[in-house]
């Protein structure tokens, strides 16, 4: 089975790529994905666990399940709207 | 309720005459623009991207659950990408209510929850380089705080 990752914001930057097909034997949780992209990857802890991933369009948790054919996006702290946090 | 990206300007009086209608009594409008500079460093201008599909799915659902919870009548919410000058609106946001009240109060928590949930980012260009805003943590329905590491 294979998934499509989209990558937004700095880890875009960081994995210089906007998206990639990923293979996988079968259906995975969220954090193994994660685990698998980021063994090959630099990147700061911080980073990582600040990441929120959404599948097929909505937010899923770390234990969630991946499944062939998926979409699965990966996205760093959101910033829309306006300016800082102040 | 209308809900939006613009990659151009956002027609800012079109939308505020758009959604007035007989029962309200107050439009209460957000306009966000682009500030000069971000904590003293002078700003050139920023570019938003965002996951589309996902963000305009998840503002509709804050529209709809701002009419829900402060019983407003409609909302217009509109969000620019690409890049924006000093000055420009980045997202625009309008409640129609019959009572002032609501409106301020629906207009409040959907700028506040739109920043913190809808998968929307800014790079921000600066004379010596660019940065992407650091973002506030996701809410931690969205991600789980991660535990503490207990000391020896």
């Amino acid at each position: 089975m294979h998934v499509e990752v989209l990558y937004f914001g700095v880890l875009k930057d960081v994995l210089r790529r906007e998206r990639e097909r990923i293979e996988l034997a079968g259906p995975v949780s969220v954090e193994a994905l994660l685990g698998r992209i980021r063994e090959t990857e630099r990147g700061n802890d911080s980073l990582w666990e600040s990441l929120a991933v959404a599948i097929n369009g909505v937010y899923a948790g770390r234990g969630d399940l991946v499944r062939d054919g998926d979409e699965v996006a990966l996205l760093p702290p959101v910033s829309g709207g306006l300016g800082w946090a102040a | 309720m209308r809900v939006e990206f613009y990659q151009s300007a956002i027609p800012s009086d079109e939308l505020l005459d758009g959604i007035k209608a007989g029962p309200d009594g107050a439009v209460v409008l957000f306009d966000g623009i682009v500030r000069d500079n971000t904590r003293g460093r002078k700003t050139l201008y920023l570019v938003y991207e965002a996951y589309e599909a996902m963000a305009l799915e998840q503002m509709r659902g804050l529209a709809a659950e701002a009419v829900e919870r402060f019983g407003v009548r409609d909302v217009a919410l509109a969000h620019r990408l690409g890049r924006l000058e000093i000055g420009e609106t980045s997202v625009l946001i309008a409640v129609a209510s019959a009572h002032r009240g609501a409106a301020f109060e629906a207009c409040r928590w959907i700028i506040d929850t739109l920043k913190k949930t809808v998968p929307i980012w800014k790079k921000e260009h600066f004379v010596d380089g660019a940065v992407w805003a650091d973002g506030e943590p996701f809410p931690a329905t969205i991600v789980p705080v991660a535990a503490p590491v207990t000391p020896r």
